[in-house]
């Protein structure tokens, strides 16, 4: 470092610049001093704390140690920092108060003097102690002495002033901690007076910022102040707060800049706008650019010139604090925003000056970043530096198109004087880079000088740009610079080199769909493509222009002729085709099939309605449009059909295609919509799920393949299919915009025939759609001749006239006039022949094609109809009116198991068959005319209704009801109800009755009674028929007599033979029967004939002519109302004479109070063990089967019209001894008993000391 | 201010592009495209950071000597450029947010029509087309 006896420089602007600090007092102890001062004192770093909040810093200190000289004071109002010395230190290594007091004390007061005259605070005295200087002396004072002293001297409020260094030059711990005092004091002292002096002088600048508006000020003089304070921080090694100083005037300058476009225009900013007349560039290689720096102290500077010094000095700085990429970022804005500012201070620039600063500035910063950084951390910052290129590559383009550079011809002379003078604005080449062979200079210089050099050059960076692009993933960028460089080679003609790049922006394009791009995109493709001679390319790329909405209406009309004078002009050579994709041409809206569900008959004749949609700008002639069909056999023709003739129905035959978002869908959308299905699979044994799962049926579609090349503009290679089916139109004229387009065709083969590929022939261009999407089929089939003979009605009903529709479809066979169809008839069913019947034949698809008269003769076997002639796929239709007699074939066992009466016996069976009707099945064959074999043909009727009966007794008279009920949907009229016994003469059913004819409705019943009566002893058994006339109520008059309707049963066992009264008597003295007190009960059985046939049996006896029989009486309450005390059944011997009574008496017991009914007398035939013939059988079922089973037994035993009971027998049993032969009881039939007491109440009262009163509520 | 205003959809393809007719229509449609490069590489630098902060915007997504291009990206993904004349120095950065913000708003409005299937081109809004034009008429 510098020796305090050189003299010091009077500026020193380089980055060696360090605080200054003076030295006065003793010269040769400093110098000895020095190395180690200098070495030390950066050492450690010092925290400085800063005014305005600023945050405080560490920081290492160096400093410039120069002799003291009273210069270097600075006078009143010099502002300069860089020369300010910060501290002033006076060093002496006195320890003789004699010497003191002599010479430095003088000394030291004259230095004071001069500070105080200059009014620096900022000092400090050292006295160095030597333990060597001592020893030589032995009348010294204590060292303290003369430190004393200089305190009580000079620093009379600061004693701190004064410091100590204690042999300074030896190794010792004293020395250390010596030397680390001092530096401590003496760091602090620095940071205080930079502290101090530079808070006063940002002071003064702010003063001098704030007087901006007043007329004078300038700003390069404030800009020389500012730089001032950046510099000191740039000395203190504080990057940072320089780099803050400069942007601070950078956005002053900025605003004024603004402030002058918005017309408030500052004084001193005209010296800025002289007109540009260097643009020489950035100069990034020093770290001060001294002539940029002395023009704007000179006020000479131009705006590119602060520009350039600005930035030069910003960059210095980011390179210093080791941000490279902040300079890129900010050159790219510092260039864009130099642009805008020429522009807004209307500073004239000549032509193509901009273009060559920017370009030079570009390659300026970028060669200073690659200079200061390695390969690696340049390639992963290409971010950052990709846009500088991109923009030096953009300006030489324009400087080569304003040049005449890129022309064929090259440049003329206007282009080469205009070169000349850009030349010359840049001046000399600067001496640093002089030697460097690559310099932004000299690569403008050359690229300016020829065709050839600067296509080199333009390549090399336009190369270079894209694979940057590239490299960090802008395609986008990438593709834009290689459209600049394909419309470069457009313009050098060299269109081969071009195509490449036009298709590849244009993939990006048509990828994301960008219309205009594409649009514009195409355009030069298309020339390109025409200069190279790529017909099919050419051909294909006019007709996406000329049918795309974004081009003028012109040029489409251009493109389009294009196409249509190729097409004419290469009519004469045959056999080459030109296959171009449809989709540019024209598009499918959608398609129509007549019939509309597609399905048509051999021979049958289809048509095919299709609308196209012609996207030329102009009519289009059309020689041919063919739509290739394929053609597949359907091993299910028939079932297939059918399916197709529900599943189209209901789209009414018209197919949509959907429209291609013109003229382009983004890729992801090109692809069709999932189509997901679920999928069980089921084991085949026991049906349960083995396996679950989705399955995308249209796999083979999304997972294709992307092509990767162009196939969108390429022709796809669309091979050309050939094939036997093909619909064809011929000379058309697409009009633009929707054309209906008619294909006919007739059937010939059954089968599926599928729409494949429609191609559009103008002259040797064929403008084909590979596949048509959605599936587009119809298919031919063949059928079968076929009858179907069906009810109108849900079901067919027995005894009325039913309808019955005859259809025969008759598929391929032709009906000629005399075909007639034989039915071989049924017994019990009639078909009945009207005078008229029509029949209707329809056509295939449904129209009513003719009305004729049908023709039936019937024989008593045969009935022939003679069908109507029509043709083959034609559908005859008639109705015929048939009728099953109603009641033949009632089936007995089980009418005569509903007919029976059971009040409490099997309710489940009635209620079972409660519902249904009863049915017959009528089979019918028929013979066809087209078969050999007859049709059999099952009809069945339902019996509209049920008849059920009941014998009913009043003491010994009779009555039989008979109930009809109606389970049909109709109502019907009943009449002329009538029973008959035809067995017996001499008895008598009295009908009671009404004569006129019964409205039965749907679902109601209707009764019958007929009461009997016998002159003579009734026989034992009655045969009923029931028959009664019906008709439904709805029709008028029947054609044809209906048969009644009738039923059979038999009555068995109906007179009566005992009376049974049962009366209850209150206990005598009272009126009423109490509860809880006992009451009797009378029981009375009376015979009321002699004797009879029916008492023929096991129980009778007989003793001197006179009969008695035996009888078990039960008495039972099921409803508990009563408590029978004693015993409640017993056997009693019954006289068989008419009038004999037995009477029984018996206590009960009410229980509950109220009216109650009397409790059940039942009564039994007893018949004893040992007198029946079967009884040993008897005895053995008994033994083995349980009570059920002698229920059953005795269920058997009883007839229809009979009465059982249950519980008795139970009772009855159960107290028997099993084992033992025993007495059978059978039941009496319900007609022989007659209950004259049923249905009789006693009044009960409650009994007063009662005091529980039950309530039970169910 | 604004002299074309930009609504791209998650693929990329734009939505909505208009831009002062005063213009070559060409030019901003490739900046604009062009532009999403820079979009793509900021979605994807910001990433899930992008998400929790809730900042759409992303700024000026780069300058050219005559325009700026700024951007935003809707937390679905789509995307809105805003071109702005670079000489138009009063338009700070608030006031391309709050521009911004006007034009998520009116595009959630478009959104909200129930006859307006997502992925559309904005065609027939009267609304979304009056409130861009507010946006751009305020030029010079």
């Amino acid at each position: 470092m510098d020796a305090p006896e050189e003299p010091l420089p009077p500026v020193i602007y380089t980055m060696e610049n360090k605080p200054i600090v003076t030295c006065a007092g003793d010269q040769n102890l400093f110098t000895s001093i020095y190395p180690t001062l200098s070495q030390q004192l950066p050492r450690e770093p010092m925290e400085w704390r800063r005014s305005y909040g600023r945050a405080p810093k560490m920081i290492h200190l160096e400093s410039n140690f120069v002799q003291f000289k009273e210069e270097l004071l600075p006078k009143e109002g010099n502002k300069a920092l860089l020369t300010f010395p910060f501290l002033h230190i006076y060093w002496t290594e006195c320890c003789d108060t004699e010497v003191y007091k002599a010479t430095v004390k003088d000394d030291l007061t004259k230095w004071q003097n001069v500070l105080k005259a200059h009014s620096s605070v900022d000092w400090l005295i050292v006295v160095v102690e030597n333990d060597a200087k001592k020893k030589n002396k032995t009348n010294i004072l204590p060292r303290t002495s003369i430190v004393d002293k200089i305190r009580n001297d000079f620093c009379n409020k600061q004693s701190d002033r004064c410091v100590v260094l204690s042999d300074p030059l030896k190794d010792s711990s004293r020395t250390q901690e010596s030397w680390n005092a001092f530096l401590t004091k003496l760091r602090t002292s620095l940071l205080m007076s930079f502290t101090k002096n530079l808070g006063r002088f940002e002071d003064d600048m702010r003063t001098l910022r704030e007087k901006r508006t007043e007329p004078g000020w300038s700003f390069c003089d404030y800009f020389m102040v500012q730089e001032e304070l950046a510099f000191v921080f740039e000395m203190l090694q504080q990057f940072e707060d320089a780099l803050v100083q400069y942007d601070e005037l950078d956005a002053l300058f900025s605003q004024y800049v603004v402030n002058f476009g918005a017309g408030d225009g500052a004084n001193w900013l005209t010296f800025f706008c002289q007109p540009v007349k260097s643009w020489d560039g950035l100069v990034l290689r020093k770290p001060i650019d001294m002539e940029k720096r002395e023009l704007i102290q000179r006020q000479e500077a131009t705006v590119l010139d602060l520009r350039s010094y600005l930035f030069s000095r910003q960059c210095t700085l980011l390179l210093f604090l080791q941000r490279p990429w902040e300079v890129a970022q900010r050159a790219l804005e510092l260039l864009h925003s130099c642009v805008q500012e020429l522009k807004l201070l209307e500073v004239s620039v000549p032509p193509g000056a901009l273009d060559c600063w920017v370009f030079l500035s570009c390659l300026e910063v970028l060669q200073r970043i690659e200079g200061c950084c390695d390969r690696a951390q340049i390639d992963s910052n290409i971010a950052h530096t990709v846009g500088l290129w991109s923009y030096a590559t953009e300006k030489l383009k324009s400087l080569g198109y304003l040049c005449g550079l890129v022309s064929e011809k090259g440049p003329n002379s206007e282009d080469l004087n205009r070169i000349v003078d850009l030349l010359a604005g840049l001046g000399a080449e600067r001496p640093e880079t002089a030697n460097t062979a690559q310099s932004p200079y000299k690569k403008l210089r050359e690229a300016l000088s020829s065709v050839e050099a600067f296509e080199k050059h333009y390549l090399d960076l336009s190369h270079a740009a894209i694979e940057m692009h590239t490299s960090i993933g802008r395609t986008r960028s990438a593709r834009l610079v290689g459209k600049d460089l394909a419309e470069f080679y457009m313009r050098k003609k060299s269109p081969e080199k071009a195509e490449i790049y036009l298709q590849g922006a244009l993939k990006n394009y048509l990828a994301e769909g960008w219309a205009l791009p594409i649009t514009h995109t195409r355009k030069q493709l298309a020339e390109c493509q025409k200069h190279l001679g790529q017909t099919e390319n050419y051909l294909q790329t006019s007709s996406l222009l000329a049918s795309d909405h974004h081009v003028t209406e012109e040029e489409r009309k251009h493109f389009c002729q294009e196409i249509l004078s190729f097409a004419s002009r290469q009519t004469d050579s045959p056999g080459h085709k030109i296959v171009l994709p449809l989709h540019c041409f024209a598009q499918l809206r959608d398609l129509h099939f007549t019939p509309s569900n597609a399905v048509v008959h051999v021979g049958g004749v289809l048509s095919v309605d299709i609308t196209m949609c012609s996207q030329m700008p102009v009519p289009v002639h059309v020689e041919q449009i063919a739509i290739n069909v394929h053609f597949s056999i359907e091993k299910n023709n028939y079932r297939k059909t059918a399916e197709w003739l529900t599943k189209h129905k209901t789209s009414n035959g018209i197919i949509n295609f959907p429209t291609e978002t013109s003229p382009c869908p983004a890729s992801q959308n090109n692809l069709p919509a999932l189509e997901l299905y679920e999928m069980f699979e089921r084991s085949p044994s026991d049906n349960s799920l083995n396996t679950t799962g989705i399955i995308c049926k249209n796999a083979h579609m999304l997972l294709r393949r992307q092509e990767s090349s162009a196939s969108l503009e390429t022709p796809s290679g669309v091979a050309l299919e050939g094939g036997a089916h093909v619909l064809k139109c011929n000379d058309v004229t697409l009009q633009p915009g929707a054309n209906r387009l008619m294909f006919r065709t007739q059937a010939k083969e059954p089968g599926t025939y599928t729409l494949r590929q429609l191609c559009v022939s103008v002259g040797p261009v064929r403008f084909v759609l590979p596949h048509l999407y959605p599936l587009v089929q119809y298919d031919v089939y063949s059928q079968e001749p076929q009858l179907r003979v069906e009810p109108l009605a849900d079901s067919l009903l027995a005894g009325i006239p039913q309808k019955v529709k005859f259809t025969v479809t008759t598929g391929h066979y032709t009906v000629k006039n005399g075909d007639s169809l034989q039915l071989s008839n049924a017994e019990a069913m009639l078909i009945l022949c009207h005078a008229e019947n029509r029949a209707v034949i329809y056509s295939n698809t449904r129209e009513k094609a003719s009305d004729v008269l049908l023709r039936v003769q019937s024989s008593d076997k045969v009935t022939s109809i003679s069908l109507p002639a029509a043709p083959a796929y034609h559908m005859i239709e008639f109705e015929l009116e048939v009728l099953s007699l109603p009641s033949a074939p009632v089936t007995g066992g089980e009418s005569s198991m509903l007919g029976a009466t059971e009040p409490r016996g099997k309710p489940k069976d009635t209620r079972k068959a409660g519902r249904c009707m009863a049915t017959t099945d009528h089979k019918v064959s028929i013979d066809c005319p087209w078969s050999i074999y007859s049709t059999v043909i099952a009809l069945t009727f339902s019996l509209p209704f049920r008849t059920t009966h009941s014998l009913l007794s009043a003491g010994t008279r009779k009555y039989i009801q008979v109930c009809v009920q109606n389970l049909s949907e109709l109502d019907f009229q009943l009449s002329d109800g009538n029973l008959v016994d035809p067995g017996s003469a001499d008895l008598q059913l009295v009908p009671l009755n009404a004569k006129s004819p019964q409205h039965t409705h749907s679902k109601q019943s209707v009764f019958f009674v007929w009461e009997l009566k016998w002159a003579r002893e009734p026989p034992p058994s009655l045969h009923c028929q029931f028959s009664v006339g019906f008709s439904p109520a709805s029709e008028g008059q029947l054609s044809i007599p209906l048969k009644p309707y009738t039923y059979e049963f038999q009555v068995e066992n109906f007179f009566t033979l005992y009376n049974v009264r049962a009366e209850i008597l209150p206990p005598s003295g009272t009126e009423h029967c109490r509860t809880g007190s006992l009451c009797s009960l009378e029981v009375s059985i009376t015979r009321l004939s002699g004797l009879l046939e029916v008492d023929k049996d096991e129980a009778l006896s007989e003793s001197d002519e006179y009969f008695s029989t035996k009888l078990m009486y039960e008495v039972v309450d099921n409803s508990s109302n009563w408590a029978v005390c004693g015993k409640s059944s017993g056997v009693i011997s019954m006289p068989v004479v008419a009038q004999a009574t037995h009477r029984v008496h018996m206590e009960v017991m009410p229980l509950f109070a109220g009216y109650l009914p009397l409790p059940d007398v039942r009564l039994f035939k007893y018949l004893p063990h040992h007198s029946a013939h079967s009884s040993q059988l008897d005895a053995d079922s008994w033994i083995e089967n349980d009570s059920l089973s002698v229920d059953k037994h005795v269920d058997d035993q009883l007839d229809s019209s009979s009465i059982k009971s249950r519980g008795s027998v139970h009772s009855a049993s159960s107290s028997e001894h099993k084992g033992l032969p025993m007495p059978r009881l059978q039941a009496l039939p319900a007609g022989q008993v007659f209950n004259s007491s049923m249905g009789t109440q006693v009044l009960v009262i409650p009994s007063k000391d009662d005091h529980v009163l039950e309530v039970s509520v169910t | 201010m604004a002299v074309c205003v930009a609504v791209i959809a998650k693929e990329n393809y734009p939505l909505y592009i208009r831009s002062i007719p005063t213009e070559n229509e060409l030019k901003f449609h490739y900046m604009v495209h062009t532009s999403l490069d820079v979009v793509d590489e900021k979605i994807s630098a910001m990433g899930k950071a992008l998400v929790d902060q809730r900042e759409l915007y992303l700024g000026l997504l780069y300058p050219t000597e005559d325009y700026k291009v700024y951007g935003y990206v809707t937390n679905s993904k789509v995307k809105f450029v805003m071109v702005v004349d670079s000489s138009n120095t009063a338009l700070r950065d608030n006031e391309i947010r709050s521009m911004f913000r006007k034009l998520h708003n009116s595009y959630t409005d478009v959104m909200c029509n129930p006859f307006y299937n997502p992925g559309d081109r904005i065609q027939s809004s009267r609304a979304f087309d009056s409130m861009v034009t507010s946006m751009m008429i305020q030029v010079c």
